[in-house]
């Protein structure tokens, strides 16, 4: 018997929070799961059909465990770039882009989405488990000149597949007009919103800020649209998987830097130039000589999922990289995984040993994504 | 014929020492979708509670146990090609294994139906 242990009432259980859909999510059947402290639906009709109808037609994702983020003041665009290897500067207003929260040792504290709201003003998407840590990181980085805003009372809703945009313009004329990357303040029955066209799931779709208490009647406007189903954690997590899209707290983590995690598109130009962002000597001397791992897709043989924990392991049996995502991918119709192998085995067509529960899988690095992506980039 | 079932969600139909294995609906309605089954080599010695296979949806892995001691028979060849049988029809096409007894008396320690639906209503 434990004698160390605590007396009962000095636990306290650490309190799930709730997000403005949660009824929502309920009525609609969804099975609630805790994730990132929030209650959230892992799944409404089934993972495989829920993928399967985002790629065909529209899917509605309930997203508001995410932080979003506003900076303002003078000086945000320099005090922001401090913090992380993107072009503020230099990007047009409206646009969005992908970037990294990186540590003085050029390790991944988060990954992000920020667009350029206006000339001092800066709104931003983080991950829902590291929001807080996030902000913690920032605001003792930031000058106070520099306003940070966490938007608590706001929800964020994706719908994403190839009929969204139909489903969506019909509700909100204009959007349609938008491109990948490209964001806006719109209105919908009176309520502001704001939306850019991107997503997690390599289709064409739209991400929609939208106040706490309008979320419920927008969620039911959209759901009405035939082409609109709502879609649980489950299905974002494989459709993501499918479209090579990294997961932080697991394909990414304060031990990989962005060339490591093959994210060397997010070190802009002129930031490797001016090589000024935290950790850029390190990744810098990364990019040329190349990570002694890096981050690779693979196609697992057979049909048993090779999951998140499995071992990369040579010829002997020895440990030499990790699994990081892994599943079955309703579109592949196969096994498939991220894992981080040495350099010398990061070339597609590489077959590779992963180790799980005692058994030996074979599988063939390849080319990510999987699915290609579907993003809509302008009429050609 | 009887079927039992253990507070695993595993099913047992047995016909003299000859039991059918599988797992119960509840349990493939809270797996999810069912993509992959191993199931145990011809002639395994299995003791009851042992790992005899595993199943494993979209979201997770999942061990089976042997609710009985025995010698596995077979394994269901069906389940390699379309692991689905198990959400489609699970306390039927989609069993797993067939084993011979070695003591049927462990039976008595396990749960008839209207036990194991009275066992699921409270989960």
């Amino acid at each position: 018997m434990m004698s160390d242990t605590l007396p009962d009432d000095e636990l306290e259980p650490i309190e799930i929070l709730t997000l403005p859909l949660d009824a929502w999510h309920r009525a609609k059947g969804g099975r609630m799961v805790e994730f990132a402290g929030y209650h959230m639906p892992v799944q409404y009709d089934g993972i495989m059909a829920e993928h399967l109808w985002t790629r065909e037609h529209a899917g509605l994702f309930d997203v508001s465990h995410m932080g979003q983020l506003t900076f303002t003041g003078e000086g945000v665009v320099p005090a922001l770039e401090a913090l992380m290897p993107a072009d503020i500067a230099g990007l047009t207003l409206n646009r969005a882009r992908y970037s990294l929260l990186l540590d003085d040792a050029g390790g991944i504290l988060d990954d992000l989405m920020l667009t350029r709201q206006a000339d001092e003003q800066v709104y931003m998407v983080v991950n829902g488990a590291t929001k807080y840590d996030d902000i913690g990181h920032m605001i003792e980085r930031l000058p106070e000149e520099v306003t940070l805003n966490l938007m608590e009372d706001h929800a964020l809703l994706a719908v994403q597949g190839p009929k969204a945009v139909d489903a969506l313009a019909r509700l909100i004329p204009g959007v349609e007009n938008m491109v990948f990357m490209q964001a806006g303040a719109f209105d919908w029955n009176g309520h502001p919103l704001w939306i850019s066209r991107s997503g997690y799931t390599g289709e064409d779709g739209f991400e929609m800020s939208v106040s706490g208490d309008a979320a419920e009647a927008l969620a039911d406007a959209l759901v009405a649209q035939p082409e609109v189903k709502p879609i649980g954690l489950g299905a974002r997590d494989s459709l993501r998987l499918e479209a090579g899209l990294p997961l932080y707290g697991h394909d990414l983590d304060p031990t990989t830097t962005p060339v490591m995690a093959d994210l060397g598109f997010a070190l802009f130009k002129r930031r490797r130039e001016t090589a000024d962002f935290p950790g850029a000597a390190r990744i810098l001397a990364e990019r040329e000589a190349g990570a002694e791992t890096k981050r690779v897709g693979l196609l697992v043989d057979g049909r048993q999922p090779v999951r998140e924990g499995a071992t990369v392991v040579d010829a002997a049996g020895t440990a030499i990289g990790r699994v990081t995502s892994g599943g079955f991918a309703p579109s592949v119709g196969a096994p498939i995984a991220m894992a981080y192998v040495p350099a010398a085995l990061a070339a597609p067509g590489t077959v590779v040993q992963l180790s799980q529960r005692g058994k030996v899988h074979q599988a063939t690095v390849t080319a990510m994504p999987f699915v290609p992506h579907r993003y809509f980039r302008g009429v050609k | 014929m009887s079927r039992y079932f253990t507070e695993d969600h595993e099913w047992i139909d047995v016909d003299g020492d000859i039991g059918t294995v599988g797992i119960s609906d509840y349990a493939q309605g809270q797996l999810g979708d069912i993509v992959f089954v191993e199931v145990p080599d011809d002639g395994r010695q299995i003791a009851k509670g042992d790992e005899a296979a595993v199943v494993e949806s979209v979201k997770a892995a999942s061990d089976v146990y042997a609710p009985v001691s025995g010698i596995v028979l077979e394994g269901n060849p069906a389940l390699v090609d379309d692991p689905s049988l198990v959400n489609s029809d699970p306390e039927g096409e989609g069993w797993f294994f067939k084993i011979t007894l070695s003591d049927t008396a462990e039976l008595d320690e396990l749960m008839d139906e209207t036990a194991y639906a009275a066992f699921v209503a409270k989960l």
